[in-house]
């Protein structure tokens, strides 16, 4: 299983690479939504550092969502995706290695780039470890449930803004908790819990939409 | 009754009288939505079923 | 058990019938219950003390929320029956009832907001349970929305009916997060001057219930009539009845 995985995630990363305008893309509107927020509400401190956990995982949600057509856009079009239907091994665990390999080009930039933005908002040290950390249970959530949404949704047009509607709602407890952490370690009270939730739901999310989305590209390719 | 005292609910008559109002408005607006689509769909099964007969 | 074959009425054929003659009776079931439930609700119902008349709008605000969730739950139920066992008509009723469930959740969010206002001060107050129900609202729009944007039949109900199911085991997560952040927040919650109601007003909130419930099935069986004639407009049948051929 582990030798399928690592063959499709290696795979995908050299293919992500030879595009790698779209791996910067995510992380430039990551960075450029972060910074709109102090322009539109202006620059007091008090009130950025209040509103920094929330903005900044806010923008990583959105991001998340940006890259998600990526996800088997390509191998549909070029007729992969078709072959991968059809071989004997598990379409979960091919499945599970796209997932892998599209959150380390889309989630794991932005969970590197956060600590340099949450600076922007003067973030204590601890916030930022809190932030990171969050971000990196989150992240693959993100990519986990929006490959759901990815499959479904597969060559229909309208895409990107609908991959995000439907996908948006389901991560609202990711964004709950990620962002509750850093607010927690801001105010010196217990974040442990918030990032333990996190974890569970990852663990969940492991088991769970791996398959999720191989039925779902079942349904789609029929 | 005092009628003018009962539509005034105390003060609140904008908030009670605007919430049973768009529930109101929202049931109308559904029943008429649903017949018309009901009337569409048929007028297509016609339209469909005379396209075929005149071959 | 009666002696019906309930199978037979599993197929678009027959349960278009059926559906047809249903409908009045749920209407006409619902106008009553709505009459009962207005008058009970504020001709019976005293006014209460902490809320004065403002807490009337309870009686169109909690049945309007309660039938959001369970048209939700149902819904889904549908699209899972379809989706496992490959059943249109199941799928077409679960794509029937989207409308009103959402329809409803918006009822809620607007006599909610209206119920907010005077109460609290301000259009929204980010209440748990209002939150969840904005969020209920997304998961149905998203629903019509992956349905209404592909054009096979069979690919959109079992593409919506997957995300219908996977939307529903979300809930309760979703309801769990917004009602922790909701407490961090220190958010408001709606609470009646005792710790039980009148007797008037829980009659009054479940005749509203049922009322809107019937309401619902009158709608989704008409709604669902319209589907089936769309489907299945190339067979046989449905050339052969009396509204088409006239």
């Amino acid at each position: 299983m582990f030798g399928l995985l690592g063959l499709v995630v290696r795979r995908d990363l050299v293919l992500a690479m030879r595009r790698r305008a779209d791996v910067l893309t995510t992380l430039i509107f990551f960075i450029m939504v972060v910074s709109l927020f102090p322009l539109g509400v202006g620059p007091e401190p008090e009130m950025l550092r209040k509103m920094a956990p929330g903005v900044v995982w806010v923008a990583a949600l959105l991001s998340s969502m940006l890259s998600l057509g990526r996800m088997f856009s390509a191998d549909y079009q070029d007729g992969t995706l078709e072959q991968m239907l059809l071989v004997p091994q598990s379409l979960s665990v091919l499945v599970l290695g796209k997932i892998l390999a599209h959150w380390m080009v889309s989630g794991l930039p932005l969970v590197l780039m956060a600590p340099v933005l949450g600076l922007q908002f003067d973030m204590t040290a601890q916030a930022l470890g809190v932030l990171v950390l969050g971000l990196l249970l989150g992240t693959p959530i993100l990519s986990m449930i929006g490959a759901v949404g990815a499959a479904l949704t597969l060559g229909l047009r309208g895409g990107g803004v609908l991959v995000s509607l439907l996908v948006l709602p389901l991560c609202i407890p990711v964004l709950i908790f990620g962002s509750g952490a850093v607010e927690a370690a801001i105010s010196g009270m217990n974040y442990a819990s918030h990032l333990a939730l996190l974890a569970a739901i990852l663990l969940l999310a492991l088991v769970f939409t791996p398959w999720v989305t191989a039925q779902a590209l079942r349904i789609s390719m029929e | 009754m005092n009628w003018s005292e009962f539509f005034a609910m105390k003060g609140y008559a904008l908030y009670v009288w605007g919430s049973y109002g768009m529930a109101l408005l929202v049931f109308i607006v559904e029943i008429a939505l649903v017949r018309h689509k009901r009337k569409i769909t048929l007028q297509q099964l016609r339209l469909m079923r005379d396209a075929g007969v005149e071959e | 058990m009666l002696a019906i074959n309930w199978f037979k009425y599993s197929a678009p054929t027959t349960f278009y019938g059926l559906a047809g003659r249903l409908v009045p009776w749920f209407a006409g079931a619902s106008v009553i219950l709505f009459v009962a439930g207005l008058y009970i609700g504020f001709f019976v119902a005293p006014t209460d003390a902490v809320q004065s008349e403002a807490y009337r709008i309870m009686f169109i605000h909690v049945p309007a929320s309660i039938l959001s969730m369970f048209i939700y739950l149902v819904m889904a139920g549908y699209a899972a029956l379809g989706l496992i066992f490959n059943t249109r008509l199941s799928s077409m009723m679960a794509t029937a009832l989207a409308p009103t469930g959402a329809l409803f959740t918006f009822i809620a969010l607007w006599s909610g907001a209206l119920w907010g206002k005077p109460m609290w001060g301000a259009w929204w107050v980010w209440d748990a349970r209002l939150t969840s129900e904005l969020i209920l609202l997304f998961l149905y729009l998203g629903f019509i929305s992956l349905h209404a944007s592909i054009d096979d039949p069979r690919r959109a109900d079992r593409a919506a009916a997957l995300l219908a199911i996977v939307g529903s085991v979300n809930v309760p997560i979703i309801y769990f997060s917004v009602k922790w952040w909701n407490t961090l927040h220190q958010g408001a919650t709606i609470k009646f001057s005792g710790t039980s109601m009148h007797v008037a007003m829980q009659q009054a909130l479940f005749t509203m219930l049922l009322a809107c419930w019937a309401y619902a099935v009158a709608m989704a069986l008409l709604r669902v009539r319209s589907i089936i004639l769309e489907r299945e407009r190339t067979t046989q049948w449905v050339q052969d009845l009396p509204e088409v051929r006239s």
